[in-house]
């Protein structure tokens, strides 16, 4: 049984048609990205996969007892509400010191501990916001531009977090992003989204898709191929530009 | 329970009650920015006084129905694409207005209307400590029995959604909770004051505080000693027993304002 399944999901916000005619499922252990140009929907079709905006259509069945951790896209701290690191760990189950302690550890942050949450780099924040949804043992891990803010290296290490923690504890994956060439090579399987959703299978697939390339021109493939050199056809013609990104970097 | 015999000591008794439920409400009013949503729950409760007053009921429960509603109606319409601070503005001081003018309708109560704008905290009897304390320890209770659901909430509704957290109910309890504390304070501060007694105790334990749950124990300690010498102050200089409490409290986040200034200022030049 897959973890979620959205069928012909339709949000309206304020008046606004946000989403129609969505249909997907998640299945364990899997990662899926969602991609999509501003306003096509992809936070809400997130927040409705939470619980967090209602369907004016269709349905989202979550299997039972479905652990989901969350990451949100940003998170403003009101400067009047002191929070620790440590304090914020705890919410909403409080956990011992010894599991916080490792969860640091596990997302790089051990030592910010007793920092307060307002005083940490976007980086540091984003990893604490990680080790914090990863606390309750998630099923499904759902990520909304969680590297907004971050530099290049930063951003990819912190995929390279997400994939590892997919291989260690085997939850599924769903993430927005708008770093495309990075998520697609992370991604087991892409969703282009539009209001609906215009093609969805593996990152290959999807950036060969002509509904995807008139969304995102074809500026993107030469990237792809530069994380992902499994392509079965050939590419002769990018080669030279390939190793011109790599010297680069 | 000679004790009790002093209108000191029910006095004192009755704004230590009232500091020390206001003061971890005050702190979730200041996280999640509700100052005006104290003030238009509390202005309201002048509408439920007067209302009691016409019909002898007891000026808690009034006070109480009314500030509900307000809440409940405050709540009801937030979301809706009104800005917030225009509707509580509107609301806040319509709500005083509309009270006013229906206590000015009932014969002989017009003498008392201070009582219940400022607050008469000389003239709690031991039936009102009874209700303040009994207002005080639900609120307490409530909040620490919700406080880390209604901490996820404060945080990002989005947050406490994905962890099974309803943040409309948080937000009720909050509500509920906020009318109780009005309507206990009424006889302590009066309905203009009630919003300071929430506000200024935690804007003053900011500074001081590195976690949500020493901010409100510190609040509360600031609330509870600008409580018990407020009554001293105003019995040694014959002031208004309600605004001097307001206003030592006042001067005790001036102090913890400057004093943090202070401290920031010796820390960037060391």
């Amino acid at each position: 049984m897959s973890l979620v399944d959205v069928q012909n999901l339709a949000v309206t916000l304020g008046g606004q048609r946000v989403l129609h005619g969505v249909t997907i499922s998640l299945q364990k252990g899997e990662i899926v990205t969602i991609v999509g140009p501003n306003g096509s929907g992809k936070s809400t079709l997130l927040r409705a996969i939470i619980g967090a905006v209602s369907p004016s259509a269709g349905s989202i069945t979550r299997a039972p007892g479905l652990s989901i951790g969350y990451v949100p896209q940003s998170l403003h701290i009101d400067p009047t509400l002191p929070l620790t690191v440590r304090r914020f760990l705890n919410l909403p189950t409080r956990i011992s010191d010894a599991a916080a302690a490792t969860a640091l550890e596990e997302a790089g942050v051990a030592p910010l501990a007793q920092r307060q949450m307002a005083d940490l780099s976007g980086g540091q924040f984003q990893r604490v916001l990680l080790a914090r949804a990863l606390l309750s043992r998630p099923d499904l891990l759902i990520l909304d531009e969680a590297t907004q803010g971050l530099d290049q290296p930063g951003s990819a290490a912190f995929y390279r977090q997400i994939a590892d923690v997919r291989e260690t504890r085997g939850c599924a994956v769903l993430m927005v992003s708008h770093e495309l060439h990075v998520v697609m090579a992370a991604s087991d399987r892409v969703i282009c989204l539009n209001g609906h959703v215009c093609c969805e299978g593996a990152p290959e697939h999807v950036a060969s898709a002509p509904e995807y390339r008139a969304l995102f021109g074809t500026g993107t493939q030469g990237a792809l191929a530069l994380y992902r050199h499994e392509h079965g056809h050939s590419h002769d013609h990018t080669h030279d530009h390939t190793h011109d990104h790599e010297a680069a970097e | 329970m000679t004790l009790l015999d002093s209108f000191m000591t029910r006095a004192s008794l009755a704004g230590l009650g009232v500091a020390i439920a206001a003061a971890p409400l005050g702190c979730f009013v200041v996280w999640r920015r509700m100052a005006y949503f104290g003030d238009a729950t509390a202005h309201a409760a002048i509408l439920g006084v007067a209302l009691s007053l016409a019909f002898s009921i007891s000026v808690f429960v009034g006070a109480l129905i009314m500030a509900l509603l307000m809440a409940g109606t405050v709540s009801a319409l937030s979301g809706r694409g009104y800005a917030m601070d225009t509707l509580l503005g509107v609301l806040a001081h319509s709500a005083l207005a509309f009270g006013l003018v229906a206590v000015s309708f009932l014969q002989g109560v017009r003498l008392d209307l201070m009582a219940y704008l400022f607050g008469d905290i000389l003239a709690v009897g031991r039936s009102d400590l009874l209700v303040i304390w009994g207002g005080a320890v639900l609120v307490v209770g409530l909040l620490a029995w919700r406080w880390q659901a209604l901490l996820t909430a404060t945080l990002s509704p989005d947050l406490a959604t994905a962890s099974g957290i309803d943040p409309r109910r948080e937000q009720m309890i909050l509500t509920l909770a906020l009318a109780v504390v009005v309507a206990v304070a009424i006889k302590v501060v009066g309905v203009l004051l009630i919003a300071a007694l929430l506000i200024i105790p935690a804007a003053a334990a900011r500074p001081f505080a590195s976690t949500p749950e020493r901010m409100a124990v510190i609040a509360a300690v600031i609330g509870a000693a600008s409580a018990l010498g407020g009554v001293q102050v105003s019995y040694l200089f014959d002031t208004p027993t309600g605004p001097t409490i307001v206003c030592i409290a006042a001067t005790a986040f001036a102090l913890a304002t400057g004093l943090d200034a202070a401290r920031s200022g010796w820390r960037e030049n060391r």
